[in-house]
């Protein structure tokens, strides 16, 4: 038989029960669309994880305090802090491959201009090369020296946002803001960078000598950092810099060979790629849990087409009596219940397409200023589509062969 | 060669456990051109022989041979391709798909034969349905039809791939006797004109007589097979039980009936 025409009776069966037709792809629709959704989603958060780090700078490497396979006890990153701004400083100095080093020390808190408050995103202790490290460039005034790092002075350097936000007409270079009720003089202004691929506004920071951060702004009397950035001399060189670090920080430690390190060194692509690897699980999970409610979409196909092929037992008898063959009354069927799942996958695309788009416009603005990614999936799509349509084949199939063994007679006696 | 040559054809139905005989050994010829009237008590076998005949059913035992061909050892899709091209069927109860068009029922046999083009399908069912007077109800549903029209667009159907048979199964059973005669009138003028073999089914002696030949079935058996309408009558009427000599003598049975 003429498949254009075997199509046509398919649809036009299809129409006929427009009401049962939707309620049974309904499971089809849900399941695509979630299929859809959530990879698209998912690869819109690995994209994002991906983007963060490769804003840190392709080649930075990150120095963390601890280890993860130490000793007997299991310690988490940066669980003891081992780190110190001697490592930081011998760095650039023994390892020929890397340029600059910088420690790194976290705070938090308010700064104060005048009766303005303002939380800043970042607020960070960094030694003097931190610039270098990242790449970054000055727009006005100047950077910590030696002398600052040594007093623990109270300088600071801001972003544009802070500009923006606590002097409107003043000049900032000179003033003096309040950190945590601290009083710090600006000698510098960062070069505007806009916002990362998170949203979150790289502008609105600010820095200080972390020897500053550690002692006045954490109250520590330790002297160990959180975290040291290094950057390679070039991108080619990152293996070479981090075999070196590695080395100088083994010496330094007193780290006999052979034992577990108690730093770890890892560069932004690997970074990068373990946390590609989280998402990408994480994807795979939520599909597969989305790829279930298909196969119970699936299953309701069958169940309808058994129905279907119950109450149209005359009709197919009366096909057969007019000469069709058992294969025609099965492609007759399996076209219908493919062409129902195809139509459930359609919907369920465009519904998955709009969901990812919605769902990444919900985070953008629930999450002031992030800028997640929308990625429409068309390899999620695609495959979505064709599993659709594999749907269909496989429960539409067991209900067709059964409509084509039918016996003429039989069927045309059916009430 | 005979267009139709049953011999010692049997049905048997297991109901349960219980054999059934529907055809105890019916032979029988039937030539082109013929208008056969089957007729006999209910229960004594037409339709199955009919079925049998229309090759939508299998005899459990015995020869048929379609236009020379042997129907009882062909394939599934082999019979479904004589339905198609040799045999039109007409039924009792019409059987039309519910909700479809008389156009797009009379097309039907056309969607599966190849090569017809969908222009060529159209216009065949157009013209079959002119030809049984319903070429202004082309549009209407069966539920939109009486059901004179809806026989006629069941004759339709059956005539629509030019059949060399038309079987009609008491197409006039659901009928009232006006439109039963206008149904009856378009059988003779398509023997008579077009020269299509037709064997009818009946309970109706008035539409009987209309046929050239007229068997008789009692009981599974073939009691009388006449051109004499009068004698198929008798032979309807007359209360003796249908003889059942050994198995295996059916046209000798036959003979001996007559
Ligand atoms: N599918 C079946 N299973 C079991 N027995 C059957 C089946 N079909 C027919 N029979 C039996 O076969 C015999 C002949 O039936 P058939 O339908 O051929 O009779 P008929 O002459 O057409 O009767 P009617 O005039 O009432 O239509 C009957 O005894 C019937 O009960
Ligand atoms: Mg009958």
């Amino acid at each position: 038989m003429h498949e254009l025409v075997t199509l046509r009776i398919a649809a036009r069966a299809l129409r006929k029960n427009k009401m049962r037709a939707a309620l049974t792809i309904l499971g089809v629709v849900i399941g695509i669309a979630a299929v859809t959704t959530m990879v698209s989603v998912g690869q819109s958060a690995n994209g994002l994880v991906q983007g963060q780090f490769q804003a840190l700078g392709t080649n930075v490497i990150v120095i963390f305090s601890g280890s993860r396979h130490g000793g007997a006890v299991h310690q988490g990153r940066g669980s003891s802090p081992t780190l110190t701004a001697g490592d930081s400083d011998a760095m650039p100095v023994d390892c020929p491959s890397v340029l600059a080093a910088s420690p790194i020390v976290g705070a938090g808190g308010q700064v104060i201009y005048g009766n303005t408050n303002w939380p800043p995103r970042e607020m960070v202790g960094v030694g003097t090369d931190y610039l270098t490290v990242r790449n970054w460039q000055l727009r006005h005034g100047g950077f910590f020296t030696e002398r600052d790092i040594t007093a623990a002075a109270k300088v600071c350097v801001i972003g544009h946002t802070i500009v923006e936000k606590l002097f409107q007409t003043t000049n900032p270079l000179g003033e003096t803001i309040r950190i945590n009720n601290i009083p710090f003089r600006i000698i510098g202004i960062l070069e505007t960078k806009g916002a990362n691929l998170v949203g979150e506004d790289q502008d609105n920071i600010v820095m200080a000598p972390y020897t500053t951060v550690r002692k006045r702004l954490r109250g520590s009397m330790f002297n160990s950092v959180d975290v040291i950035l290094a950057s390679a001399r070039s991108s080619h060189r990152m293996t070479d810099a981090e075999s070196e670090i590695r080395q100088l920080l083994y010496e330094r430690h007193h780290i006999p060979p052979g034992e577990p390190a108690d730093f770890e060194v890892k560069n932004t692509t690997e970074i990068a790629k373990v946390l590609g690897i989280v998402t990408g699980t994480m994807t795979l999970l939520l599909a597969s849990i989305a790829g279930i409610s298909l196969v119970v979409g699936g299953v309701g196909i069958m169940n309808i087409m058994l129905v279907s092929v119950t109450e149209r037992t005359r009709e197919i008898g009366i096909r057969l009596a007019v000469g069709a063959r058992g294969s025609d009354i099965l492609w007759q069927f399996l076209i219908e219940s493919v062409l129902l799942s195809s139509v459930g996958g359609l919907i369920g695309v465009a519904l998955g397409i709009s969901g990812s788009v919605g769902i990444t416009a919900i985070i953008n603005a629930l999450m002031k200023g992030a800028q997640w990614p929308v990625v429409v999936s068309f390899w999620a799509a695609a495959v979505a589509m064709l599993f659709a349509g594999a749907v269909g084949v496989f429960f539409g199939f067991y209900p067709a062969l059964r409509a084509s063994r039918l016996d003429p007679i039989d069927a045309l006696r059916y009430e | 060669m005979a267009l139709i040559e049953l011999t010692d054809v049997r049905k048997v139905y297991m109901l349960d456990e219980v054999e059934v005989h529907a055809l105890r050994g019916v032979s029988v010829t039937i030539e082109r051109g013929e208008y056969v009237a089957l007729m006999g008590p209910s229960g004594s076998g037409k339709s199955t022989l009919m079925n049998t005949l229309g090759c939508l059913d299998r005899p459990t035992d015995g020869s048929y041979l379609l236009d020379g061909e042997e129907v009882t050892s062909m394939s599934r899709d082999a019979r479904a391709r004589l339905r198609n091209r040799q045999i039109g069927f007409v039924f009792q109860n019409f059987n039309l798909l519910a909700r479809t068009s008389a156009l797009e029922n009379v097309e039907l046999p056309l969607l599966y034969s190849p090569r017809v083009s969908s222009r060529q399908r159209r216009q065949r069912a157009i013209d079959v349905l002119r030809k049984v007077g319903l070429g202004d109800r082309m549009d209407h549903h069966p539920g939109q039809l009486s059901g004179g029209q809806q026989q006629r667009v069941a004759i339709a159907r059956a005539l629509v791939n030019s059949p060399s048979i038309l079987m009609a199964d008491e197409p006039t059973g659901n009928l009232d006797s006006r439109t039963s005669k206008e149904v009856i009138q378009i059988l003779r003028e398509l023997n008579g004109q077009s020269g299509i073999t037709i064997i009818l089914v009946t309970h109706d002696q008035d539409i009987g007589r209309n046929a050239k030949r007229t068997l008789v079935l009692k009981d599974g058996w073939i009691v009388e097979d006449t051109t004499d309408f009068s004698r198929a009558v008798g032979a309807l009427h007359s209360h003796e039980d249908a003889p059942v000599p050994a198995p295996h003598d059916a046209v000798g049975a036959v003979y001996r009936s007559r």
